[in-house]
């Protein structure tokens, strides 16, 4: 399996996210991650996947009839040299005496930012690279993690290629 | 500006599209549209069938003869749902039809309310698009999106829901005129140049043509193509019609059931030139050892067709009659010798294969439709055995006048469909039917004989369900579960009861006679021929098989089963 990624323009309707998804499901990929959200207009949201997929040519074929969806307006493959993709973690940990001087140098090792702080619980925020972020969940794992959300990556191709010129900008 | 009520916005903007005839039935949640068609009943027929799935399928036969697109009304929940297996069957075959429903008003909807429905999520996979209207400055302009959307690029359905609320309300309205098609994107010169360098290197051409060469209107020049690169014509189920059966250069259908030279010759080519066709399982068999992938050369408006299921050489994204008129040209004038040599030799063996058995066999009641349909008379199937044993004998000069379900292989599309393609084309329409069938729908004959419909049912009657039987018998040891219908119905005397004039034939020279008066009529006819249960669709690739694994002929059943040496 390959994982691809993939970024959507669409037009900023009801229901439209589910004929974006409805066509993965259908040609029976598997998608990894997910992000929707509006954009530099309000008639436009950016969808980004990152999808598996067996080979080159179902991807092709994938990427064909989701060109085709009338909602889609451009849509741009992510090639991981081209671009920049980060995504966003938060995590909270159990906050006990034993553990925590630890759980701290590891997190400033990682340069994430405390954002919440109680007796029994800290929660970290931290952007970058999906490794990273596995990296950094794998080092809390020595210590009690109660919960962890992710956002999904997110992409920009380098450069000032834009996906779609806004002339409103 | 004139202030309307959506019902009657939905009605004025059908007219500017040009629509004159409707197909639908009615229903709570469009009872305010079909309001509106009271007054305007100089201006559009309606049509109302039994069922809603038949109104669907008479939408689409009325595209499938024309080219305009069909348009089908249906109310709410499960007038919503009985046309899916419609909407369904014209996505498959890339047809041009309209389906507008009725739903809930916008106040209820999400609470289960009576007869509410999700019909634009439950249609999402089977339409081209669909759109739900709960905002009556959206109206019109959704419409004449959904006619533009449906009739443009690769055409298919599109259904628009509309809320009753958005029905009752009123707005400014001012006619448009339809949205101007978007211009066909010529294709590219080195696009157009790498594909004529392919096919002018070729030794072995092979045009193929699909149901993308009937939808341009291309038929005029696949003929062209042939004669100037000297290829001989294939078709696929979808692409009959496209070239007339008499041409020197046709060779049939290509298939698991095509005629024998042509799937042969596709075969064995070295250049095959694909025409707005999809090549799915039924027309190469094993794809992996399907020998012509690799060498295709491919026209296709789509282009998620494109490389899809075999590998191209070439591809060129665009309308086929586009293509063709930039790409002949380009293409050297060549004679392969060696290869008509080999075609005739094929044909010659495909003769030999040839049926030629006296009597009431599916070839020789074809044989006689033929002496009796005029060409410009749409031909429609339903979906089985006489399906095949239609698009094999039948012989067809003028192209949308063959109508069958290719894609989804709709039971009970065929009365629906003829009554639309007659009432489009203002021809008696002749459908082939099998038993099968024919009980699934045959509830339109009540439709057609209210509207003086002329439709000729030719009745293929064998007692099975006579596909499923042929799987039984060659893959299934015999083992006939279920499709033996061994039915009590009077299918005569049920055509008369719903209005029909109806006989049974026991000869051919009955079948002659009786096939003349019935086209002489002006209404519902049905002639039940009884045939052999046994009579299989031959050649027949297995599924999954290649080439080698054909059955060519009944003598060859035979052998499979050990009846005969």
């Amino acid at each position: 399996m390959n994982i691809y990624s993939i970024a959507i323009m669409v037009r900023n309707e009801y229901g439209v996210l589910n004929r974006v998804t409805n066509m993965f499901r259908r040609r029976q990929f598997n998608i990894t991650c997910l992000t929707v959200s509006e954009t530099e207009t309000e008639e436009l949201s950016r969808i980004t996947v990152q999808f598996e997929g067996e080979n080159d040519r179902a991807r092709e074929q994938l990427v064909a009839q989701l060109a085709k969806l009338p909602d889609v307006i451009e849509f741009r493959e992510f090639n991981p040299d081209e671009s920049i993709s980060c995504e966003l973690l938060l995590i909270k940990m159990a906050n006990n005496d034993e553990q925590r001087r630890q759980m701290l140098d590891a997190a400033d090792a990682f340069h994430a930012k405390i954002v919440d702080y109680t007796r029994d619980s800290i929660i970290f925020r931290i952007a970058g690279t999906s490794r990273r972020i596995d990296n950094f969940i794998d080092l809390m794992r020595d210590f009690e993690i109660l919960e962890v959300c992710r956002t999904g990556i997110i992409s920009l191709e380098r450069g000032p290629q834009v996906m779609r010129t806004i002339n409103t900008l | 500006m004139e202030r309307l009520t959506g019902a009657q916005i939905v009605v004025k903007t059908l007219i500017d599209q040009g629509v004159t005839t409707i197909f639908g039935y009615p229903g709570g949640t469009v009872i305010d549209i079909y309001d509106a068609l009271f007054d305007e009943s100089e201006r559009i027929t309606h049509i109302e069938t039994t069922h809603e799935q038949h109104a669907a399928h008479a939408a689409d036969g009325y595209a499938r003869a024309t080219g305009r697109t069909g348009v089908v009304l249906a109310t709410s929940g499960p007038g919503a749902t009985n046309l899916v297996t419609g909407i369904a069957t014209a996505y498959l075959d890339s047809i041009p039809v309209v389906a507008i429903t009725g739903n809930v008003a916008g106040g209820v909807i999400g609470t289960d309310a009576f007869q509410e429905l999700d019909i634009t999520g439950v249609t999402l996979p089977i339409t081209k698009h669909n759109y739900f209207v709960r905002d009556i400055a959206r109206l019109q302009d959704t419409i004449r999106e959904a006619f533009a959307l449906a009739n443009s690029g690769r055409p298919g359905p599109v259904l628009v829901d509309i809320a009753k609320d958005v029905q009752e309300a009123s707005y400014g309205f001012e006619s448009k005129s339809p949205i101007e098609p978007r211009p066909h994107r010529v294709p590219a010169p080195e696009v157009l140049e790498a594909a004529a360098a392919a096919i002018n290197k070729a030794k072995r051409p092979f045009v193929y043509m699909g149901g993308g060469v009937i939808a341009s209107g291309a038929g005029e020049l696949v003929q062209a193509l042939a004669d100037r690169i000297g290829a001989p014509i294939g078709s696929s189920l979808m692409g009959i019609s496209g070239v007339p059966t008499n041409h020197p250069r046709f060779l049939g259908m290509q298939g698991m059931h095509g005629h024998y030279a042509c799937t042969m010759a596709m075969d064995d080519c070295d250049c095959l030139i694909a025409l707005g066709s999809r090549f799915n399982d039924r027309s190469t068999g094993d794809r992996r050892k399907f020998r012509p992938s690799g060498k295709v050369v491919r026209i296709d408006i789509d282009s998620s067709e494109l490389n899809k299921t075999l590998i191209d050489q070439v591809d060129v994204r665009s309308d086929v009659k586009c293509a063709l008129e930039r790409l002949l040209p380009l293409l050297d004038e060549a004679k392969h010798p060696e290869w008509d040599r080999e075609v005739a030799a094929l044909r010659q063996r495909e003769e030999s294969f040839a049926d030629v058995r006296d009597g009431m066999t599916p070839k020789n009641v074809m044989e006689v439709i033929n002496s009796h349909r005029e060409q410009d008379m749409p031909l429609v199937t339903d979906v089985g055995q006489h399906q095949m044993w239609a698009a094999q004998h039948l012989s067809f000069s003028q192209p949308r006048t063959f109508i069958s379900s290719g894609g989804l292989g709709t039971m009970g599309f065929g009365l629906g469909a003829a009554i639309g393609a007659s009432l489009a084309t203002g021809k008696h329409s002749v459908l082939v039917s099998g038993d099968g069938c024919f009980a699934m729908n045959m509830a339109e004959l009540i439709t057609a004989a209210d509207h003086d419909v002329p439709v000729t049912v030719v009745l293929l009657n064998n007692g099975v369900l006579g596909m499923v039987r042929q799987w039984q018998s060659l893959f299934y040891g015999q083992r006939h579960s279920n499709t033996t219908l061994a039915r009590k119905a009077n299918y005569v005397a049920i055509a008369r009861a719903m209005g029909a004039e109806a006989q049974r034939v026991e000869s051919l020279e009955e079948l002659d006679q009786a096939l003349e008066k019935a086209l002489a009529f002006n209404g519902p006819t049905l002639i039940e021929c009884p045939i052999n249960k046994d009579e299989f669709v031959t050649p027949m690739l297995p599924v999954g098989g290649t080439m080698e694994d054909l059955v060519v002929n009944m003598d060859d059943v035979d052998r499979l089963l050990g009846n005969r040496q």
